[in-house]
């Protein structure tokens, strides 16, 4: 049985995938750009492009959880009381 | 090796992909029912699917060897006509003692709406009284963690449900710890853009060890993959992951989970 990769062999292995799924990132920013008018985004594409910063953020940063992060980042907020919402009580 | 898909929609498919699927080393699958692409209108269709489900479909795949299992609802899309939804849960039953049965499902939450909750609850009171396990539904996208966590809230309500009699399927990285932690079993579905691809399965395995973990295609009529599985145990492989822990997650897990529903007969390859 083959031993799992290290973290080098990881990068080593993974560096051409990863360069070409940040260049593909890349360059939709710049189409964006590129064909934005004199007044930019809309809002609702503003809000988008904003989320999709947050969550190149959140890829640059460190920490062992990014995913987790970026799924908490792109999901509505939990709301607890949905039962009182709802007019449903717990049995 | 021999897996078994815990989670595809043959209805979709082609008898092609039953070959295939067959020489990939699939022995068995379940199949839940889902919405098919429209909003049915009366119970008789439900009724009629639910013949497909119970012996078309296994006749089907038997033909290449492979056992074929289901599991019965109206699916969370269809749940907003709640009058339809009482009819055909009322309707479930007929099919319960068919011999490929496992329980109900896929129930759960679309959009997380009242009328959704409602149907839930009532499917769920539905498998209690019948004594049948559950495989559950998770929402898409942003709507995920909270229909996820409602779902989940929903089960612990109610004290007579078995969380080991549970599947909760398509969890992802921020929903998977807490359907472990709760005592159910988690789903990963290996699907192109929307769920998780084979690599950020195997890293959940290898961040939970894989103890009550299965990974299914949920393989249908949209954009799905229906030899997701065997993409997965490349992965394990690449990965240098164990073949005890590879045959875990993609055959003795679901063969443990499936034991739990009182219908269930397997014969393994010899």
């Amino acid at each position: 049985m083959s031993s799992s990769p290290s973290a080098d062999e990881i990068v080593a292995d993974k560096f051409l995938e990863v360069r070409a799924k940040l260049l593909e990132i890349a360059a939709v920013l710049d189409r964006v750009d590129r064909t934005a008018g004199e007044n930019g985004l809309d809002d609702a594409a503003r809000q988008k492009r904003a989320a999709l910063q947050a969550g190149i953020d959140i890829v640059a940063s460190e920490g062992s959880d990014r995913a987790a992060r970026l799924q908490m980042l792109y999901s509505r907020e939990y709301q607890a009381d949905w039962r009182e919402t709802f007019g449903m009580t717990s049995s | 090796m021999d897996y078994i898909d815990p989670h595809i929609h043959m209805v979709s498919r082609t008898t092609d992909d039953y070959a295939t699927l067959a020489r990939m080393g699939c022995v068995a699958m379940s199949e839940p029912a889902f919405w098919a692409g429209y909003d049915r209108g009366s119970v008789d269709g439900f009724r009629d699917y639910f013949r497909q489900l119970t012996e078309t479909e296994p006749a089907r795949a038997a033909q290449y060897g492979i056992q074929h299992f289901t599991w019965l609802c109206i699916n969370a899309k269809e749940a907003e006509n709640v009058s339809l939804s009482r009819d055909v849960i009322a309707m479930i039953p007929e099919f319960l003692d068919c011999p490929n049965v496992l329980g109900i499902g896929e129930i759960g939450l679309n959009k997380n709406t009242k009328n959704e909750a409602t149907v839930f609850v009532e499917h769920v009171d539905l498998a209690v009284k019948y004594d049948q396990s559950i495989l559950i539904h998770t929402p898409h996208l942003e709507d995920k963690y909270q229909g996820t966590r409602m779902i989940l809230d929903m089960l612990c309500d109610d004290s007579r449900v078995d969380p080991d009699r549970v599947l909760v399927d398509h969890v992802e990285e921020h929903t998977i710890k807490e359907v472990l932690d709760r005592g159910f079993w988690a789903g990963m579905t290996l699907y192109p853009v929307t769920k998780c691809t084979p690599q950020r399965a195997v890293d959940m395995i290898e961040m939970t060890g894989g103890e009550r973990l299965l990974a299914n295609s949920a393989g249908d009529w949209g954009p799905s993959k229906p030899t997701a599985v065997p993409d997965l145990i490349f992965e394990m492989r690449q990965r240098g992951l164990s073949e005890s822990l590879i045959k875990k997650v993609v055959y003795d897990n679901p063969l443990e989970f499936f034991a739990k529903s009182k219908r269930f007969e397997f014969s393994p390859r010899q």
